[in-house]
């Protein structure tokens, strides 16, 4: 599985210190990459950038090291999978489930993403400046000092923050077209973590375990704070956040199916 | 109006003449059941019949009976079916219980019957004569290719990585969470001695067994709890678990009660939040969706087998066609008398179909479409004693994994209350006063001693069946006979009847 000599291997001049490299992914298997990227790696590579990258699926998947991988191209799905600590950026669209039970690092999508986005995360950052798919944001959870969070500029599909258990997504609502903000069940069996919306939603959009509540100061704080760093990652513009455009959901119980049973 | 209309279970009765008030079933009961007032008293509504206080008690002063409370005799409305409509009046609950499905469904098991040799073919003495019980799970290449060179044969073909047990015997998916971190190292210790392995269930790992792992299988299932790249490494295989037979097609509620700080950290949620398994994976929706998870964990785990385990549902023969090519190196096929820490009762003693059946159409379908060599079947739901073990191989299990028989070797008298946390015997419950009395080397040696023994028993079995390896009987259903079953099931098995 020799296929590095094959791609055109690049070593760039970058800051002092810092080892880049640079591959053709074009056409290349996705196991060879990712074998690649892992050889890369244990050879102490800190910045790998994929030019053309069609579809390859797993990119990072499993990564510990805190390394950057800068994708020109689509990547497949799953990218960032089971991913610790790595930065991967993407310079176009993604596809599904981006961030698939992540444990830290950070991606950052710029231009839209699919479905199952952070699916089961618990530590991270996914920044995304366009629109997300379905489920995203499900079953996401924090623990301890790792809390994970989403931030999409764009709009977002049904069960957005489904079964969500911690950490933070952020939904800009930016973009063209008509389509609807947020679609339908919006934090269904969401039991941990606080949903941000930039919009109006409406009440029959909410799924039952969520209420909406007002925007305090640390929640102004906390949302300028994580802009300015979704800004300066997506290369996008900050502006102040005012609490009145925003809408925050949370759940109302940890427990929401505590009742529900009998021995 | 009185509040509860439902009569206990099971009476207790204390010898007061022999009673010498040492208080120890006071200590003894997880559920609550004595009180010390004077003299021991019992609040006979509170027992389960778990037995922990009859088994401590130095005077042997205690008998716990089933109530002989008569209701009047209807073949109709059993007596289970009026109580658990009283409590469904009284709290619209859905019903909740432990262990595998308790209805008297056909145990098409204690319908088969094991072949032996006379006269025409010898038996063989597994005491005096070799007797193969090792096992390889993974993917077997179709053909073999070997090569020659300066004089040597030397094995061209690839082979996968394959999971190497002793015995065709493992330990079945338990989580941490669910079972007390003493449970889990019993069978850690046990599973290392015997040469056979665990597996994680779905609430992680905890730090403290990472050692044992070459002997362990971590699973990742829908709620992803502990699931990191560590973890996918820790282990010598992983495991998708889609289903469990005792609730196909059902999420988990771990209740907020049993997540103290130390399964906490090892399902990395908060303390006291419930641990929710959705239904599904949501990123699986296809075969071509559980190919995609399959291969992110195998490129997470540098391409360790991967097991997918669901519960035998109607459709299971297709399903497992689908799951073979979707590129698992092992399936793991539960049937509907699996147990469980907690599931719904309508759907753990309604939902599903018996690992028998499901054993023999899975095997079946895989060798049709000639990729039975591509995938090892392990079966479990519902293996109690090693002639269950011998029939599940015969009927086409490469192994077998046992769950609720590893629990009574620990001393667990299946009364069905694991959902409750307050297991008196250690097994199913965080509570620190609790899982302390299990202790975990005693409880390794019983599991050593109970593989030891079916495996023992299975060698008899072998030699009687004149063949000195587990590998003869897999599959071999030619060495099986039914009695007592209907000539559909017997096509479907295809299994002759007693005497053909």
């Amino acid at each position: 599985m020799r296929v590095i000599s094959d791609m055109t291997e690049r070593v760039k001049e970058r800051e002092a210190g810092v080892k880049a490299i640079t591959l053709d992914a074009k056409g290349v298997y996705y196991r060879d990459l990712n074998e690649n990227i892992r050889e890369l790696i244990d050879r102490g590579y800190q910045e790998i950038v994929l030019d053309g990258v069609n579809g390859q699926r797993y990119i990072g998947d499993g990564l510990d090291e805190k390394v950057t991988i800068v994708i020109n191209g689509v990547p497949g799905n799953d990218l960032g999978a089971f991913m610790n600590g790595p930065t991967i950026i993407v310079n176009d669209n993604a596809q599904d489930v981006v961030g698939n039970t992540m444990n830290s690092g950070k991606i950052v999508v710029k231009g839209h993403a699919g479905d199952v986005i952070g699916y089961g995360m618990r530590g991270g950052r996914i920044f995304v400046t366009g629109d997300i798919g379905y489920r995203v944001g499900i079953h996401m959870k924090s623990f301890k000092d790792q809390v994970p969070v989403i931030v999409a500029g764009g709009r977002a599909g049904d069960f957005f923050g489904e079964y969500m258990a911690g950490g933070i997504m952020v939904l800009l609502g930016s973009g063209e077209g008509d389509s609807p903000l947020v679609g339908h069940y919006v934090g269904t069996g969401m039991h941990g973590g606080v949903i941000y919306i930039k919009g109006k939603v409406r009440d029959s959009q909410l799924g039952r375990e969520v209420r909406l509540f007002p925007l305090e100061e640390e929640d102004r704080v906390l949302l300028e704070g994580l802009l300015e760093e979704f800004s300066q990652s997506t290369g996008t513009s900050a502006r102040p956040v005012d609490p009145a455009e925003f809408i925050k959901l949370m759940p109302f119980s940890h427990r929401p199916y505590g009742n529900m049973y009998v021995y | 109006m009185p509040g509860n209309l439902v009569p206990g279970e099971f009476l207790v009765d204390i010898d007061y003449e022999r009673c010498r008030r040492c208080k120890r079933c006071v200590l003894n009961c997880g559920f609550g059941a004595f009180d010390f007032k004077d003299r021991t008293v019992a609040d006979s509504s509170k027992c389960v019949a778990c037995h922990r206080c009859v088994a401590f008690c130095p005077e042997d002063a205690i008998t716990v009976t089933r109530n002989p409370l008569a209701f009047r005799e209807n073949a109709s409305w059993d007596v289970n079916l009026r109580k658990m409509i009283w409590k469904q009046a009284e709290t619209s609950g859905i019903m909740l219980t432990g262990m595998g499905n308790d209805l008297p469904w056909l145990n098409v098991f204690d319908h088969l019957l094991i072949d032996a040799c006379q006269v025409t073919n010898p038996s063989i003495d597994p005491l005096r004569e070799p007797m193969e019980l090792r096992t390889y799970l993974g993917k077997k290449p179709a053909k073999l290719k070997v090569g020659k060179d300066d004089g040597h044969y030397r094995l061209e073909t690839p082979v996968a990585k394959n999971l190497k047990l002793d015995v065709p015997i493992m330990f079945s998916p338990m989580s941490y969470g669910a079972v007390s971190l003493n449970t889990h190292r019993a069978l850690a210790i046990a599973a290392e001695r015997l040469g056979t392995v665990m597996n994680t269930g779905e609430g992680g790992l905890h730090k403290e067994l990472y050692p044992y792992g070459d002997h362990i299988i971590v699973q990742c299932a829908s709620g992803r709890f502990g699931v990191h790249s560590e973890y996918l490494n820790a282990g010598v295989a992983v495991e998708i678990k889609i289903g469990q037979g005792a609730k196909p097609g059902i999420g988990g509620h771990l209740p907020g009660e049993k997540i103290g700080r130390d399964v906490s950290s090892t399902r990395m949620i908060p303390v006291g939040t419930d641990a929710l398994s959705p239904a599904p994976h949501h990123d699986i929706y296809s075969i071509e969706d559980l190919r995609q998870l399959i291969y992110a964990l195998k490129e997470a785990s540098g391409y360790k087998p991967l097991s997918v385990k669901i519960a035998t549902v109607h459709n299971v023969a297709a399903i497992c066609s689908g799951i073979a090519r979707a590129g698992a190196d092992i399936i793991y096929l539960d049937g509907f008398r699996g147990g469980s820490g907690a599931t719904p009762t309508v759907i753990r003693d309604h939902v599903g179909i018996p690992l028998e059946i499901a054993l023999a159409v899975v095997d079946e379908r895989l060798r049709q479409e000639g990729i039975r060599n591509e995938v090892s079947i392990i079966a479990a739901g519902g293996i109690r004693c090693a002639a269950d073990v011998a029939k599940a191989i015969a009927l086409g299990a490469d192994a077998v994994a046992i769950g609720t028989a590893a629990l009574i070797a620990l001393g667990c008298r299946v009364c069905q209350k694991c959902y409750t946390g307050n297991c008196s015997w250690g097994i199913c419950t965080q509570r620190p006063e609790l899982t302390a009395r299990l202790d975990p080397d005693w409880g390794a040696e019983r599991l050593v001693n109970l593989v030891n023994s079916w495996a023992h028993e299975l060698q008899e079995v072998l030699g009687a069946l004149g063949v000195n390896a587990i590998e003869s009987l897999r599959g071999n259903r030619e060495r099986l006979r039914a009695l007592g079953l209907d000539s559909t099931t017997m096509e479907i098995l295809d299994v002759q009847p007693a005497g053909r």
